[in-house]
């Protein structure tokens, strides 16, 4: 069990286990979000990677800013790829030929390697129950080859792949939910955090590294150079996202939704896309309605999430 | 008569010295430079946590000077700085100026 | 010394897997590798094996998942077949590229379309590029053997690289025949302890596999793997002679059959080859000189010692279960590349037979024989390349 306070002053005194030198781009949101995940634990952790801009930067040619083993193999299979070394930790160990020091395994994925391409492979890891976490770090597009639209592109977003053109205003579809998705997979811990919310964020790694089983928590890695914003903005702009209930943070833990982080106050969801140029089109006369769209989706689906939430407390007081 | 490169190269492409990164400085990536005003800093570590860099030096849970070998000067840290009464303990200046 | 049973190739490959007892397998099912892996499923349930099955979602996934088992540091298997073996394309380069030892029996199976589950050699000729060893198998009792012998050779400290071992489908994977079991502590002893280079599980030493290389370095990595296969030749051999002692059983890079002193000759892989070599005997009885040749180890592929045992040919016809369609079929690629740097090159033809478990029947291979005569007397080849054993 990690037992080091939960403050910064705390956590800070441990080592880092992701290095400086990696090659993201200044005000990454992705490097914020590893750190943050491996700062947590002081468990031995070992970690896939799928191929995308979080692994292109951090290894390359004879620097790695890995400080635990870590494997990249390809892009759509980060979760097959941690089952086997999980696979065979628990094979050596059952046969009394390692060490049972209660290794970690986690797997890193973009949304594009996560959400699209790598989905059969997660969805069949975290069916077969391997001890592990994935991280999800969701910059919402295919980030490494430029800009792409992916399945986590929220409606309305402009990439190179669904440019905001004269017919057509950017992504037409809203974005998967990849987290309910998880969580359908009935898995003992599926949740959604944010760097902004650093504190919240631990806590859930920490959670989810004292359950046996398959884990899963997606986390919004704002992206400068896709959302077209400025390079100090991805805090706040992860910040922002959760007090528009764009990015709600919640967990489901055995079936159990809960709210982890309310807003204060619920801010209007064009807080949060104001300042990034992927969703400027949205603001031009005449496309109201795509504003309109975006809040109705933000607003039917926090009410969703808070009568699941609602509904579990309900029954937790019934009990009591 | 010296090796050929390729004899050299670690089997299978593993890279067999953790945080090898650290041989690379993206420190001249930087167009801005953040400056710590130390009087205006509270020690909340908000800069620390949020640095996707590593660039901010924290020793035994005191905030440090920053660490422009890597610092990128993404302004984060100086974004996120609470500062005191108002006033930042980060401000970002034009690197070179 | 071990028994001696009537099995199928599948059930003897995977009695070769229980005796090996792997650290991880990973499986997925494809006819006609199934019932592999499935009898393989049993010696775990039953506990008679070590071995963490990962029941994965797709040859992809078993192949990333064996990817990820053997950087961790264990001994690896896991098997397939056609359409399968297709969808791993991707992490077969990657299984070489990172030099990990993982050993896949592979059922040989046409690939699609159209669907088709018989034998053919598409499946593996398509995937001869990726950097695995290739051992050919013309009965089950050379498949368990190759097996074994494909972890001595693919954990060898100077290789290091993956191991598949083809049989043809049904032919051999279904078909019962007289195999010889090696004891299990022969297998156990003959295999060895094995011993994990750079292991991802050893935390103390962090490990990064798998790096984004760049022009600056990639070409010399390639360099460095084109050179470890040159290496293979060797432990090949070494490994083939440590199991004859064992065994009494004799491999080479290849087999010859009555080629010493042929005069025409027939190059095949596989099962064909026992139909070829009955053929050879009867053109033998009735005077003509005929041989064969059968490669066993098809990657890296041993050129010169090919050509030197078909130096003496006057005429050779190199038939392939696979087809490279625009170009030749890809066994008598390699022959050509063989027979190249020779002096007084023998003409050559190739045919193509057998495609989606077309019968190899011995008039076809009397067919080729009666050209080959015919060649050897003239010189002259007028179809280079052709399909043989096609319907009316
Ligand atoms: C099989 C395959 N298809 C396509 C690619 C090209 N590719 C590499 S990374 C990438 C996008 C990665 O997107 P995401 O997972 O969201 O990570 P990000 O780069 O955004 O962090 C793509 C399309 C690939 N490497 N492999
Ligand atoms: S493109 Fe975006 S996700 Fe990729 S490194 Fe740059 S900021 Fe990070
Ligand atoms: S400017 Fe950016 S990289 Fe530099 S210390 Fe601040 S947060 Fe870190
Ligand atoms: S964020 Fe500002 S106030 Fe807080 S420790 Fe850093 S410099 Fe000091
Ligand atoms: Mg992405």
């Amino acid at each position: 069990m990690t037992t080091i306070p939960l403050r910064l002053k705390e956590i800070s005194r441990q080592e880092d286990r992701f290095a400086y030198g990696h090659r993201m781009c200044a005000g990454c949101g992705a490097p914020i979000v590893v750190k943050q995940v491996l700062m947590a634990t002081d468990y031995p952790v070992i970690a896939s990677n799928a191929t995308g801009c979080l692994e292109v930067s951090s290894c390359i040619s004879e620097y790695t800013a890995w400080k635990i083993p870590w494997i990249h193999s390809a892009f759509e299979n980060a979760a097959a790829t941690i089952s086997g070394v999980e696979a065979m930790y628990r094979s050596l160990v059952r046969q009394g030929r390692i060490d049972d020091r209660q290794v970690k395994f986690i797997a890193f994925g973009g949304d594009g390697g996560t959400y699209d391409i790598g989905f059969q492979s997660l969805s069949g890891a975290m069916e077969r129950g391997h001890d592990m976490l994935y991280i999800c770090y969701d910059n919402e597009a295919y980030m490494n080859t430029g800009i792409q639209r992916s399945s986590a592109t929220p409606f309305g977003a402009n990439t190179t792949t669904c440019p905001a053109g004269d017919v057509i205003p950017g992504k037409p579809q809203n974005r998967k939910d990849l987290t309910k998705i998880m969580a359908a997979h009935n898995i003992p811990y599926a949740a959604q955090a944010s760097p902004g919310h650093w504190m919240d964020l631990m806590k859930k790694v920490r959670k989810a590294f004292e359950i046996k089983g398959p884990k899963f928590i997606n986390i919004i890695a704002p992206c400068n150079r896709g959302w077209r914003s400025r390079t100090d903005d991805a805090i706040m702009l992860s910040k922002l996202a959760v007090d528009t209930c764009y990015w709600p943070l919640y967990e489901i833990e055995n079936g159990v939704t809960r709210i982890t982080v309310r807003p204060r106050e619920k801010k209007p969801v064009t807080d949060f896309l104001k300042g990034q140029g992927r969703f400027k089109h949205m603001f031009a006369p005449g496309n109201e309605w795509m504003i309109e769209r975006a809040q109705e989706y933000v607003d039917r689906e926090w009410e969703r999430l808070q009568k699941e939430a609602a509904c579990w407390a309900e029954d937790e007081e019934k009990t009591e | 008569m010296k090796e050929p490169l390729w004899k050299t190269l670690t089997p299978g492409s593993v890279i067999l010295e953790p945080g090898s990164s650290a041989k690379f400085k993206t420190g001249s990536w930087r167009s801005m430079r953040p400056r710590w005003i130390e009087e205006n800093c509270i020690q909340c570590l908000f800069c620390w946590i949020y640095c996707p860099d590593m660039s901010v030096i924290v020793e035994d849970g005191k905030r440090k000077d920053f660490n422009y070998d890597y610092c990128k000067g993404c302004g984060i840290c100086a974004l996120e700085c609470p500062g005191k009464k108002g006033n930042k303990a980060i401000v970002m200046e034009k690197e070179g100026g | 010394m071990g028994k001696i049973v009537a099995v199928t190739g599948n059930e003897a490959v995977a009695e070769s897997l229980r005796q090996v007892n792997p650290d991880v397998c990973a499986a997925y099912p494809i006819t006609p590798a199934t019932d592999l892996m499935q009898r393989f499923s049993s010696f775990i349930s039953d506990g008679k094996v070590d071995t963490e099955m990962v029941l994965v979602e797709s040859e992809h996934s078993a192949m990333s998942a064996c990817i990820g088992a053997a950087a961790a540091g264990g001994r690896v298997a896991t098997a397939t077949s056609s359409q399968g073996l297709a969808l791993m394309w991707e992490m077969l380069f990657i299984a070489a590229g990172d030099r990990l030892p993982i050993v896949m029996p592979v059922v040989n199976r046409a690939l699609s379309a159209p669907l088709n589950i018989h034998g053919d050699h598409s499946d593996t000729m398509g995937a001869r590029d990726s950097g695995w060893i290739q051992l050919y198998s013309e009965t089950a009792q050379e498949a368990y053997d190759n097996a074994i012998q494909a972890f001595r050779i693919g954990e060898h400290p100077d290789i290091r690289l993956p191991v598949m071992v083809c049989m043809d489908g049904f032919i051999v994977s279904h078909s019962i025949e007289r195999v010889e079991y090696l004891e299990d502590a022969e297998v156990r002893n003959f295999v060895g302890e094995y011993m994990p280079v750079n292991p991802l599980l050893d935390i103390d030493n962090p490990k990064s596999y798998g790096p984004l290389i760049l022009t600056d370095l990639y070409h010399e990595y390639k360099r460095a793997q084109h050179e470890v296969m040159t290496r293979v030749k060797n432990v090949v051999l070494e490994v083939a002679a440590d199991f004859e002692k064992l065994s009494g059983r004799k491999y080479g890079l290849f087999e010859t059959y009555r080629l010493d002193d042929a005069e025409i000759a027939i190059v095949i892989l596989n099962s064909a080859a026992g139909t070829t070599k009955d053929v050879v005997d009867s053109y033998r009885s009735k005077g003509i000189k005929a041989g064969l040749l059968k490669p066993r180890m098809f990657r890296p592929f041993p050129y010169e010692e090919v050509a030197a045992a078909l130096s003496h040919l006057k005429a050779i016809a190199v038939l392939d279960r696979a087809d490279s369609f625009g170009g030749y079929g890809p066994l008598f690629s390699e022959i050509c590349g063989a027979v190249m740097s020779m002096d007084g090159k023998p003409p050559m033809i190739n045919r193509i037979y057998g495609l989606g478990g077309r019968d190899y029947m011995p008039n076809q291979a009397e067919k080729v024989l009666d050209e080959l005569v015919g060649i050897a007397e003239t010189g002259k080849v007028h179809t280079l390349k052709d399909y043989i054993g096609l319907r009316e």
